[in-house]
């Protein structure tokens, strides 16, 4: 179980989604960044689609009120264990009582994902324990998180303590730097829009608005001129679908969106660039590449093949006899004073036994 | 992957985006994640694990070709029961001041046609239905309403519909039904979908408390 002790800005149960009710309006929900929550599920031996938390700039604490392994994956928020500071995209032991915080991030991110050992065992709905807060159904209770909220945790695997000290190679991370170049497909209606439209689309840069949420992200920027009126017959909204309805501003639909529209579409984030996209906070900058359909695929392969990779090192860092793994160690953490200077330092040895 | 099959609002192109998305879904193949039939194009999703795109979109090219239109089903349509006017509809008097008809006349003409459910949307288990009176079509709200109740039948342009969820909305309110369109705790979620029929039955304010609420309405 996990009790949250304080609930951040915006933190909610997410997992891959509630897919296949789309044909029914049904939003599909999920995390903004399915590859760092399915490799945070990885690194505590989940099964990729466990339910983990959605954090989102100002995480949460959370107290853990029994033993296992949990990892914080996405952008860095700072987190830390008991107060101190801990990685993330590693396998972080957790005993009864500890307390994990965030600090705030330090250099650009906006949300990370927290797996846990069993994930998080809210009830299924609809196949899936994703949050969807506009219809207040899935995860906990239809909502984001508030204090004092006890989530329920599965069972994790038994040879759990295993896992700890994994780390997630940092050639396998989401590269976020700077202001992203975001890769999109034209279409599908961009011949909705003139010349002068789609070239202001390409050749600007554009910011995330203040009023961007898990739906999707109103930019602003230069406005992009419709050619012939701002309606079409309603038709699917995919995850990355950039909509400009009359006023030309460009809306970039997310996990929470609806699932038809009524405004064109002028282009769709690639599926690999969703990440980038859920490292971003309001103000932020970004630019639009236009890619062939080729591309995407090789770049989504790529994700893919990434986590097939993380996957297969954290099974054998599971299957590696003890003694050879270079990260048991023990560890702890203090206070020490001087005459009224206080340091908290963090300290870890190797035991020198090995464990399991 | 988007598949359209032509320009404007029409049952004949509508049962075609259905007939090729029964065609796909009744197939299985494993790269498919779901099908989206709209108005007038089939969103087809992919599972980015597969790596089949090209072979999936030439089979679905060569299905489109062998694509007839579907003769009518037959199924009856699902009678809605609506309460009409007073509390359940605020937006009676508007409507009717814009349409210059009764309420009476305003109950009647839409309570009569049997209504097409082309699509759904916007919301989970809403209806975006086509058949309506055009002399009943009234502009939106000026200023949507932040909050509607669940149930509430609405006149939106040359659109009617039902709100499956509380939400906020524009539409002119003349009625609301106590059946729920969507549930999420019911083993089948959703009492709709595309292609369906539906047709509202007028029923008085004091029945609206004793009408069921569930899916499982009598006679389907």
């Amino acid at each position: 179980m996990i009790t949250v002790l304080a609930p951040g800005l915006l933190t909610t149960v997410q997992d891959l989604g509630r897919w296949g009710f789309q044909a029914f309006g049904m939003p599909v929900a999920g995390a903004m960044d399915v590859y760092s929550l399915m490799a945070g599920n990885a690194v505590v031996g989940n099964i990729p689609g466990a339910a983990g938390l959605e954090i989102t700039l100002t995480g949460p604490e959370l107290r853990f009120d029994s033993p296992g392994l949990a990892c914080v994956a996405g952008g860095d928020l700072g987190p830390l264990l008991n107060g101190f500071p801990v990685s993330s995209w590693e396998g972080i032991r957790v005993s009864e009582g500890d307390v994990l915080s965030f600090r705030g991030a330090a250099s650009g991110g906006a949300r990370a994902w927290v797996c846990v050992g069993g994930g998080v065992d809210v009830p299924l709905v609809m196949g899936s324990r994703s949050t969807y807060l506009r219809g207040g159904l899935g995860g906990h209770e239809g909502r984001r998180l508030k204090r004092d909220d006890v989530l329920p945790c599965g069972n994790p695997d038994t040879l759990w303590p295993r896992g700890e000290g994994f780390c997630v190679p940092s050639s396998l991370r989401p590269q976020v730097t700077g202001e992203p170049q975001v890769r999109v497909i034209p279409g599908p209606q961009e011949d909705m829009f003139s010349p002068e439209g789609v070239d202001s689309f390409y050749n600007s840069g554009y910011s995330v608005g203040s009023e961007s949420d898990r739906m999707g992200y109103r930019l602003e920027g230069p406005a992009v001129e419709h050619s012939n009126g701002a309606d079409i017959i309603s038709d699917a909204v995919a995850q990355g679908s950039i909509q400009v309805p009359g006023h030309g501003f460009p809306i970039v639909m997310l996990a929470d969106r609806q699932t038809t529209g009524g405004y064109p579409k002028i282009a769709t984030v690639i599926n690999a660039d969703l990440q980038l996209l859920s490292q971003m906070a309001p103000g932020d900058g970004l630019t639009f590449r236009r890619v062939q359909v080729s591309e995407a695929a090789e770049a989504s392969r790529k994700m893919m093949e990434a986590l097939r990779t993380i996957r297969s090192l954290a099974a054998d860092y599971r299957s590696r006899p003890a003694k050879y793994r270079g990260r048991s160690r023990m560890s702890g953490n203090m206070r020490l004073c001087f005459g009224g200077d206080c340091y908290d330092v963090s300290w870890s040895a190797f035991d020198g036994q090995g464990d399991n | 992957m988007i598949v359209e099959f032509g320009d404007g609002i029409d049952t004949g192109i509508n049962a075609m985006v259905r007939a090729l998305a029964g065609r796909i879904e009744a197939s299985r193949p494993s790269w498919l994640i779901e099908t989206v039939p709209t108005y007038r194009s089939l969103a087809v999703y992919l599972d980015p694990w597969e790596t089949c795109r090209d072979e999936a979109m030439a089979w679905i090219r060569s299905l489109c070709s062998s694509i007839e239109t579907p003769r009518f089903a037959g199924e009856p349509a699902i009678e809605i029961p609506v309460c009409y006017g007073g509390g359940f509809g605020p937006d009676m008097e508007r409507v009717s001041l814009h349409t210059g008809l009764p309420a009476a006349e305003i109950i009647r003409l839409h309570s009569s046609p049997v209504y097409h459910v082309f699509m759904l949307g916007f919301s989970p288990g809403f209806p975006y239905l086509g058949g309506m009176d055009q002399r009943l079509e009234t502009p939106r709200l000026e200023n949507p309403r932040t909050l509607i109740p669940a149930g509430s039948v609405g006149i939106a342009g040359k659109q009617t519909g039902v709100y499956p969820l509380q939400s906020p909305g524009g539409w002119n309110l003349i009625g609301r039904t106590p059946l729920k369109l969507f549930d999420p705790s019911r083993k089948n979620p959703f009492l709709v979908k595309a292609g369906m029929e539906i047709r509202f039955v007028p029923v008085s304010e004091d029945k609206y408390p004793v009408l069921p609420s569930s899916g499982e309405v009598p006679g389907r």
